[in-house]
């Protein structure tokens, strides 16, 4: 399958590349780590004239730790976020990096462009939401930033104005006796997941003191279970007030049927991956190592 | 035309020079910035081992080496490999010997019908520089992106083992 023709622009700097899109116009789109994008422009969704490739921009690739965050540049691939021991320090962020769909996916895709495209069922914001976020923009106006609850606007949309990228993306250090899983749920690695869950928590002892859970897959953006997160806020973990919980996220869940599963299905879905994810927060929260969370047959 | 429909459907052909070497070998080629890398390699370079499976970005037929890492070659276009090294499944013999992998899926029958195995052979070309003797798990998880159909994939741990323990004794 071949996109339709486009002209190929490639761009020295992230100033360059906004420059190029604002001169170039409406029919210029950014190109980042493509897998999602490359699909698009195949099956003709997408048919921008013009594409500024991001690929050959120096100092876009980076994970650095500075003042109780952690900074990923836009172009930092899943996999290098999978394999930083960096990364590690923020569990959600390495389950999420080390989830997404296969190796070769994660080799290309990258933490900016996933978030610019905003699809429902894209990983990272959903993974994100749960955690003290802010995108890094720049744009023809200069730069700015939004904090991911503001970013993501609706399903494919963000704050970004057309000419406007993301740089960076910046995640908070959780506290001490924090931690945190994200479970995406998957017939199978490449394709995307039929629902999927990021809690974060902040224990005293069996009591937990905050909560943050977010589902993904089952709207039109990442929903925030605020009801659910009520549910433990305060309360000892145990199954009683988990299953509370996760009765409370089955209820704002709003999943469509399709080749996925029915809706009923994923809500039953979104039951069983809050448990879990609770489960392996808590754990995590305690200091236990717990791997591997991706689920997928 | 439907007024949609961008005006270059009738413009002159757009084309960029790329620079590509390919298992050690350069090539330099004119192209359509939206010829994608799978087609450069079979179509360009003339090297037919690297597969078009389901086109979409699932199957894994079409993965490659760019620079040492795994990629779906359907999914970038030839230009951004521009200035990298690619390995595809030709490159992996060196002078008439088969490369270890090679040899492990033709003695422990990692195949049958053969097409999705010169993309496996490359996912697990990375998997095994970085870990010579992964666990089931790991290989498991190395492969999630390469679809077989015939195998049961049962051979092809089999074939991913003994290769790994054959390398690591090269």
């Amino acid at each position: 399958m071949y996109p339709r023709s486009f002209h190929y622009h490639r761009a020295g700097s992230l100033k360059e590349a906004v420059s190029m899109v604002g001169q170039l116009g409406e029919g210029a789109k950014f190109l980042a780590g493509g897998q999602s994008l490359i699909p698009l422009l195949k099956l003709r969704f997408a048919n921008p004239e013009h594409l500024v490739d991001l690929n050959f921009i120096p100092g876009t690739s980076f994970i650095k730790e500075d003042s109780g965050a952690l900074h990923f540049g836009a172009m930092t691939r899943h996999a290098e976020i999978e394999r930083s021991a960096l990364a590690r320090k923020i569990p959600v962020v390495h389950d999420c990096a080390a989830g997404i769909a296969d190796v070769q996916v994660r080799n290309r895709g990258t933490i900016g462009g996933s978030l610019a495209e905003a699809d429902p069922s894209g990983d990272w914001a959903n993974a994100l939401i749960t955690l003290d976020t802010t995108v890094h923009c720049l744009g023809s106006d200069g730069a700015r930033t939004i904090p991911l609850r503001d970013f993501i606007k609706d399903a494919y949309t963000t704050a970004l104005a057309p000419n406007e990228l993301v740089t960076e993306v910046e995640v908070k250090i959780p506290p001490a006796g924090s931690g945190g899983a994200y479970i995406a749920f998957k017939r199978s690695a490449p394709v995307y997941p039929s629902a999927s869950v990021a809690v974060q928590l902040t224990m005293a002892g069996d009591v937990c003191r905050d909560a943050a859970i977010a589902l993904g897959c089952v709207g039109l953006t990442a929903i925030r279970a605020t009801e659910a997160e009520t549910a433990l806020r305060g309360k000892s973990l145990n199954d009683k007030t988990i299953a509370t919980a996760a009765e409370a996220a089955r209820a704002v869940a709003d999943p469509q049927s399709d080749m996925r599963g029915s809706a009923d299905y994923k809500r039953q879905l979104v039951v069983a991956l809050v448990k879990r994810a609770i489960q392996i927060a808590a754990r995590r929260a305690r200091g236990e190592q717990v791997e591997g969370t991706h689920l997928y047959a | 035309m439907p007024e949609s429909m961008p005006a270059m459907a009738t413009a002159k052909r757009i084309a960029v020079n790329v620079h590509i070497n390919v298992n050690g070998k350069p090539y330099t080629r004119e192209v359509e910035p939206r010829m994608l890398l799978v087609e450069f390699l079979r179509e360009a370079c003339d090297l037919t081992g690297t597969h078009v499976g389901c086109d979409t970005t699932y199957c894994g037929a079409c993965t490659v080496l760019m620079n040492g890492l795994a990629v779906k070659s359907c999914t970038m276009f030839a230009v951004q490999a521009d200035g990298s090294e690619i390995i595809t499944v030709e490159g992996l013999e060196k002078s008439g010997k088969l490369h270890p992998i090679q040899q492990a899926f033709g003695d422990s029958y990692g195949l049958q019908c053969g097409y999705c195995t010169p993309g496996l052979m490359l996912s697990v070309h990375q998997l095994l520089s970085e870990n010579p003797a992964p666990s089931e798990k790991e290989i498991r998880k190395a492969i999630a992106g390469n679809t077989c159909r015939c195998t049961g994939y049962m051979n092809i741990f089999k074939a991913i083992e003994l290769a790994g323990r054959n390398m690591k004794g090269a």
